[in-house]
């Protein structure tokens, strides 16, 4: 019952990074309609730079708000120098330059970083597991941050007149025009507060999954078939998306197909998703006039 | 002078709409533009508020704003009411109005919007509730009160009537003459039910395939039979 327990409390540990990684993707396909495929391999690159801080002496906490920073930054640029030439281009070439981005991040990462695995530390002091061995330091602490991220991004969304002048830009650029916003802006701050989150979601899950160029590969996955099953163009279900994920996907390997097939779990999510009810559970149901 | 049109030029990709439209609004009163549907009503405030490729010379109070992005035409005073409203459909009636004073930085934005309950009581019970489930003629309101809240030197209305009962249009075009006597701001409206339009109106232009063929004082236009007749069917 203990181990039952567990699984379930790694599993919102898990599917809180999910949950995170899940929320920069909708952000960014609400705006654009687009899944941005590089948002892993970006997180990646942010979490490189949160080592390589760590690794120059600079206490934990200065490195993680530095790297949300700089990482922050980088979204913009990468909007306003590669997305913004595209954006009134075809879907296929949005999905070209999604790809080249994915490849040139992640192996400019491995170039500069090395392909060996890193040790990332936790700064969650492990003093052994608590709750009587249900839950380990850093999933708790690791928790505690991605629910104060998501709470922060929804207050952001909900209450600051930026936050709802980037949600009226996704909506209806047109509209949002008219009433004098800078949709462009908007499209690249949603980019940064994207790769933000992301980076965020990549220095919570090293310590547990290790450091290499591809670490987040996988959870990119997951965190889509999260956004999936709540909606992808819902932050709200995008968020319960992820959480729910991670915990099927850390059940399934515990009882059912083992470690070995957890990703096909995530890969089975996405094409039943698709396959049963593609809006997702939250999703709304977009009818087009032709 | 409010606004002040030479040549205007304008269309979509190789089609063009608008042949070179010379035209004034002037400071406070209602400006109507009218003309069959096709004649290019709609293209020509979209023209004006920068949505479309344009050419010619547009001054809105002296300052040329051709060719200029339309939020930066917006943050110098222009507001627009498209076709389609240009409300957001999936906001509330109160981020609408916060959307709608978003560049102001005044502290009187809470008064207008007690100045928006006056003329629309409608939209002070919808408050919290979404712009798209509200009715098309409460939709209208929002959409003027949204622009209104820019406190625009100038506002382009589209077609407010489109798509509403006669009942309901009589009261929102009651409503707009309080408007246009209550606030002082200069309107340009683009109206197919071209008698309601010349009642608001002090000025008219009449738009045909592109080009202004007729324009005078709204009075007049209304008095004249044969322009009735020939170009406004009724």
């Amino acid at each position: 019952m203990d181990g039952f327990a567990h699984q379930i409390i790694a599993g919102i540990a898990t599917g809180g990074i999910y949950a995170s990684v899940a929320l920069a993707l909708v952000m960014i396909y609400q705006a654009t309609h687009h899944v941005n495929f590089a948002q892993g391999e970006m997180a990646t690159l942010s979490t490189f730079i949160a080592w390589s801080m760590v690794e120059a002496g600079i206490p934990y906490w200065l490195a993680f708000l530095g790297t949300v920073v700089v990482s922050f930054i980088i979204g913009v640029l990468v909007e306003r120098l590669l997305m913004r030439p595209v954006q009134n281009a075809p879907v296929l070439t949005h999905v070209g330059v999604f790809i080249g981005l994915l490849l040139i991040v992640g192996n400019m990462t491995g170039w500069i970083f090395g392909y060996t695995t890193k040790v990332f530390p936790s700064p969650f002091a492990s003093s052994g597991p608590l709750m009587g061995g249900l839950v380990s330091a850093h999933e708790l602490g690791s928790t505690a941050v991605t629910l104060v991220v998501l709470i922060l991004v929804f207050l952001f969304f909900r209450y600051t007149s930026l936050g709802l002048a980037m949600r009226a830009a996704a909506y209806n650029p047109r509209s949002a025009r008219l009433v004098g916003i800078r949709v462009g802006w908007m499209l690249a701050l949603g980019w940064g507060l994207a790769a933000a989150i992301g980076a965020v979601a990549g220095m919570m899950v090293a310590p547990v999954v290790f450091l290499d160029p591809t670490m987040m590969t996988g959870i990119l996955l997951y965190a889509f078939a999260g956004a999936l099953i709540g909606g992808i163009d819902n932050p709200l279900g995008a968020v319960i998306g992820g959480f729910a994920v991670g915990v099927l996907e850390n059940l399934a390997g515990a009882y059912v197909v083992g470690t070995e097939l957890k990703l096909t779990v995530a890969l089975a999510i996405i094409i039943g998703v698709l396959v049963v009810r593609p809006s997702g559970l939250l999703g709304r149901v977009v009818t087009s006039r032709v | 002078m409010l606004l002040e049109v030479k040549g205007l030029q304008a269309g979509y990709g190789q089609i063009h709409v608008l042949h070179g439209l010379d035209f004034i609004v002037e400071e406070g009163g209602v400006t109507a533009l009218l003309g069959a549907n096709g004649a290019g009503k709609t293209t020509t405030l979209r023209a004006i508020c920068g949505m479309i490729r344009t050419e010619g010379d547009i001054t809105l109070r002296g300052e040329r704003i051709t060719g200029r992005a339309t939020e930066d035409i917006a943050r110098r005073g222009l507001a627009h009411v498209p076709d389609g409203r240009g409300t957001f459909m999936e906001l509330s009636v109160e981020e609408n109005f916060r959307l709608g004073a978003y560049v102001r930085s005044d502290g009187e934005v809470r008064s207008d919007f007690e100045r928006m309950f006056e003329w629309f009581p409608r939209l002070k019970q919808r408050w919290r509730q979404q712009a798209g489930t509200l009715s098309g003629g409460e939709q209208q309101m929002l959409a003027i009160a949204r622009a209104l809240l820019l406190r625009p030197k100038l506002l382009l209305l589209d077609e407010p009537s489109f798509g509403l009962a006669p009942l309901i249009v009589q009261e929102i075009f009651g409503i707009m003459r309080r408007i246009r006597d209550e606030s002082g701001v200069g309107i340009l409206l683009v109206e197919q039910n071209a008698n309601l339009a010349l009642e608001l109106a002090d000025r008219a232009y009449l738009l045909e395939t592109g080009r202004i063929v007729v324009s005078g004082p709204a009075a007049e236009i209304r008095e004249d039979e044969s322009i009735r007749r020939s170009y406004l069917g009724y």
